[in-house]
């Protein structure tokens, strides 16, 4: 019976082998096409943050760096503080959005020295409170602090005590609205939102419904091509203003968005570092990439080559 | 998900020696509670608002800083430890390794190969044959049909990612947390030792720990998998702990009679007895690894986690549904092959037969045309990488776009009242009560109901809990999570008594059910979250709906199944007696379940407590955002540890009153 058995088996194994023989193109056919010597660029470790406005620039760094300097990139999704970490054990080469950190520039460049600054990438982060564009419409004066008392039962929720909710949100980024309020004596409660997701869908809802909603929030954003939320005005931000974490009373700074790149990475001599060194663009050009990506749902590489093969000059400004 | 397990044993010797007692005590008991209540409450009002402990959110507490402290130093000395050169690095390398060779198996190309080793052709022969070999043919069915939807959805690539780390991850996991479990089992003393640490495991929520794993193990795939497995292998070695318990003590003996040797009496005796329950380790192992592979998507663990993490970067819900969707069929199949394996093992002891004489050749054949199938998928392109757009995935996507912005623009002014109802009738009163009174008086009243509710042992622990809650020093916000908390948890319980019973009483509904018991498990919550965020705002009772939507469904499968383990002779004894449905269920099903009840309660609070994350992100605020904010920020690290060992503490606390008193209710 077994022998019978195995006879059987080994029928079909040859079987199928023959019925194999006949059955299409082969894989490694057509190896030409596939991914060429990188050159003397070697490998790149390109670190992503998860937030559309740096997958943005990641995109269109890496189309750069494989296309015209022919860089194996690797990708990497990260979140901050982790992608700081790998500059140390060489597994991040470089951040390409960073939005102040001053905590991890002093632990990671002046402390332990493994990584260094590459420059501004031309955008400007603004953070600040924002309200839907029906209220800045209905009530033009919303948009000073100093008026906002006035609403502050306008904007109550379930979550808010009896005072006016003021939605805080993404906790990657330092808030000093406890603060403000208190030092600005606003009628107001910070409710903490706990992500960009809650914020943008509380801000969409707001301007849909016509609903009361005050909130942190910050740009560049692809959001605000959907939602073009308004800015309110708070105390003006002078240098230093901020320093007591506790006594702040006024605005945010402007951040200069920055680049920060692991040490190693700065001296290797790789075409790919001086590329992260020059790259440079305006709030709009991040936009537009980011809207691609976001709004038209746009793979970020088809979304990166869109723009470049439309900005060629200033690619080429980046890489000469 | 602690303890599926600790409910059985001592119920019975305990329950004998209160039983006597029990009417009086039990009127005593409930007395004495509401007693407590009114004097918490009276001391309440006189008291308001001193002593609260409560901490703004950007403040911290010297033990705060230390952790930050702690650390700093480890991420500094990094590179000239000895301890990471020659022991981290050395798990890392291994581990890495194990994943590697996994993902050029089956999803990543190698070499000059642009397509992985095994294409899918071969990847979906495998999950058939092994599907049947260890289950039967009906699961082997859904594995070749789940696979291959897999594909059609235009996941193949990222499915397999996600795959090929999930198994490295559980085959770590058993190697160690099957012997493991074995000893906890053997050793009483080994048990006690091992049991918090499961504890923590569980409920310390991952993203405490991702930063320091990514310092100890860099990034890449072997920081992903020991998260996952941190979280993942508690199941197994509590489930195999138990399984070796429960083997009855006659049969033990009966070997040791014999002359069997302790080697010989666990190797012949009590671990294949125990086989059964060990495969519904693996299967519990299986499940939680699946659930975390979002959040190994932070730290670029490659599969469909960064699908989903990519698409609700821009909050396109229908994409992330379509990959949570995947991870959803991936585990319904591997769930329903665990089972179907675990089943086998009973069902082929008994039956000999013609089919155990025809099963070697069958199985003998179908592994040649699996080996056939494996070949074609190595040569051919048509069989390596799966045909076609992944089209069914895009009409899925726009479908759940579509569904999304029809609740959104139609639900949001039925559900508003229902929250503001939930919020202002029972969330608020409950969170002002604890969090407005004195630290000391809420402590001395969680100390008094777990002494009367689970007796001294219990009331020592929750002592001990409320004293390293107040050394956390978010006590504050351990309150109002605790509130959140026990709302979601009753919730839980309301929606787990009714479906549980329903289920319990009919095999259709429960067939028809349970696959959405078991997406509401496995889906990435975010994806429901999107569309529950436009319904309800950035609120604590977001963060409740998503916690009762992943919970209720652990509720309902156990008390459907303490209610369908209730003896169908009690049940026609009743029938016969003239009792209506109602009456059969209140007054003989849920009684009889009641151990059940009890066990759902704690699993449905334990499973609360580990979206309290989640609800950080939505809106609630707390011991979450804590947490969340201390993974974003470095100065609030120490202060997010922290609060993840509150949220532990919580759980422990309610794990030790629950358990008490259901050994005591067991009477």
């Amino acid at each position: 019976m077994a022998r019978h058995w195995r006879a059987g088996a080994a029928g079909m194994a040859i079987l199928g082998l023959t019925l194999t023989a006949c059955g299409g193109a082969k894989v490694g056919d057509d190896s030409a096409g596939g991914s060429g010597e990188s050159g003397k660029c070697g490998t790149f470790n390109l670190a992503v943050n998860p937030w559309v406005g740096y997958e943005a620039n990641a995109a269109v760094l890496a189309y750069v760096a494989e296309n015209d300097l022919h860089c194996k990139v690797n990708q990497k999704d990260l979140k901050e503080e982790i992608a700081w970490q790998g500059f140390g054990t060489g597994e991040v080469d470089a951040v390409v959005e960073n939005w102040g950190h001053d905590d991890l520039k002093k632990k990671y460049i002046t402390d332990q020295k493994t990584a260094v600054e590459a420059g501004t990438t031309g955008n400007e982060g603004l953070i600040g409170w924002y309200v839907p564009p029906w209220l800045a419409k209905a009530h033009p004066d919303i948009l000073d602090y100093k008026n906002l008392n006035k609403y502050a039962a306008n904007f109550k929720t379930s979550e808010s005590g009896g005072k006016g909710q003021l939605l805080d949100g993404d906790p990657s980024y330092v808030t000093n609205d406890e603060a403000l309020v208190k030092n600005l004596k606003l009628d107001f409660k910070v409710v903490y939102a706990g992500s960009e997701t809650a914020l943008i869908q509380a801000f969409r809802k707001a301007e849909k419904d016509k609903e009361w909603v005050i909130g942190y929030f910050y740009e560049p954003q692809w959001f605000m091509s959907e939602v073009p939320l308004k800015k309110v005005k708070l105390p003006a931000y002078t240098s230093g203003c901020d320093a007591n974490a506790e006594k702040v009373a006024c605005d945010y700074p402007v951040y200069k968005l920055d680049k920060i790149v692991s040490a190693k990475f700065a001296k290797s001599g790789s075409p790919a570092y001086d590329l992260v060194k020059n790259f440079n663009w305006t709030n709009d050009d991040q936009n537009t990439v980011a809207k691609y990506i976001a709004v038209d749902k746009m793979k970020p590489e088809a979304a990166a080559k869109k723009w470049v093969e439309a900005n060629r000059s200033k690619v080429d400004a980046w890489i000469k | 998900m602690t303890v599926a397990i600790e409910k059985p044993e001592q119920t019975e010797s305990v329950g004998k020696q209160a039983a006597p007692a029990k009417p009086e005590r039990k009127v005593n008991r409930s007395m004495v509670v509401a007693a407590i209540f009114v004097v918490w409450l009276v001391l309440f009002v006189v008291l308001r608002g001193k002593q609260t402990l409560a901490l703004a959110a950007a403040d911290l507490t010297d033990l705060h800083r230390w952790l930050n402290d702690v650390n700093d130093s480890i991420g500094a000395n990094r590179n000239s430890n000895p301890l990471f050169l020659y022991f981290f690095n050395e798990i890392r390398l291994v581990i890495d390794n194990v994943v590697t060779f996994v993902q050029e198996l089956i999803s990543q190309p190698t070499g000059d190969r642009p397509v992985p080793q095994i294409g899918w052709l071969g990847v979906v022969g495998i999950a058939g044959y092994v599907s049947w070999a260890v289950g039967n043919w009906r699961v082997a069915l859904l594995a070749v049909a789940g696979f291959t939807f897999l594909g059609l959805q235009g996941l193949w690539q990222e499915s397999m990612d996600t795959l090929a780390l999930t198994a490295s991850a559980v085959l770590v996991a058993l190697l160690f947390a099957i012997p493991l479990g074995v000893w906890a089992g053997l050793s009483d003393r080994f048990n006690a030792i091992v049991t918090p640490f499961l504890d923590l495991m569980q409920t310390m929520p991952t993203m405490v720990y991702l930063v320091p794993l990514t310092l100890f193990f860099q990034i890449g795939p072997a920081s992903a998998t020991i998260a996952t497995l941190i979280y993942a292998a508690p199941p197994t070695i509590r489930i195999t702990a138990h399984a070796i318990r429960s083997v009855p003590e006659t049969t033990v003996e009966a070997a040791d009679s014999l002359g069997a040797t302790r080697r010989q009496s666990l190797l012949k005796v009590l671990l294949p007895m125990s086989k059964r329950t060990v495969v519904m380790g693996v299967n519990q192992t299986i499940m939680a690894a699946l659930a975390m592979v979002t959040i190994a998507a932070l730290i670029d663990a490659p599969g469909l986690g960064k699908t989903v993490v990519q698409a609700l970067q821009s909050l396109d819900v229908g994409t992330a549904f379509n990959a949570g969707l995947a991870i959803v069929v991936m585990a319904i199949v591997l769930d329903r092959v665990t089972t179907a394996a675990s089943a086998r093992e009973e069902a082929s002891r008994g039956s000999g037969s013609w089919f155990l004489a025809w099963r070697r050749p069958l199985l003998g054949a179908g592994g040649v045309v699996t080996v056939v199938l494996i070949y074609m998928s190595h040569t051919y392109v048509w069989a390596a990488e799966f045909p076609g757009e992944g089209g069914i995935g895009s009409n899925i996507a726009s479908a759940a776009d579509t569904a999304t912005n029809w609740a959104q623009d139609n639900l949001s002014g039925l559900t508003n009242g229902f929250r503001d109802a939930i919020t202002n009738g029972l969330l608020n009163p409950f969170q002002t009560l604890l969090t407005d009174s004195p630290w000391w008086l809420v402590g001395a009243a969680l100390v008094a109901l777990g002494v009367v509710l689970g007796g001294r042992t219990a009331g020592i622990t929750t002592a001990v809990c409320v004293g390293l809650l107040v050394g956390t020093g978010v006590w504050s916000d351990s309150m109002t999570t605790l509130a959140s908390t026990v709302v979601a948890t009753v919730l839980v319980m309301v929606l787990g008594i009714g479906f549980g019973v329903w289920m319990g009483r009919s095999a259709l509904v429960d067939r028809l059910l349970r696959p959405t018991l078991d997406a509401a498990q496995v889906m990435p919550p975010f994806v429901y979250l999107v569309p529950f965020l436009a319904l309800f705002g950035a609120t604590r009772f977001t963060a409740i709906v998503a916690a009762v939507v992943y919970a209720a469904p652990v509720a309902m499968k156990i008390v459907a199944d303490g209610v369908r383990n209730v003896p169908a002779t009690t049940v026609e004894a009743a029938t016969s007696a003239g009792c209506n449905t109602w009456q059969i269920i209140t007054k003989v099903q849920l009684p009889m379940a009641r151990s059940a009840l009890t066990l759902a309660t704690n699993q449905g609070l334990i499973y609360v407590l580990s979206m309290v994350v989640v609800g950080g992100l939505v809106g609630a605020g707390a011991l979450g955002y804590d947490v969340v904010a201390g993974f974003s920020q470095g100065q609030l690290y120490g202060k997010g540890l922290a609060a993840g060992l509150a949220i532990v503490l919580l759980g422990v606390m309610f794990d030790r009153i629950t358990q008490a008193a259901a050994r005591r209710a067991g009477a």
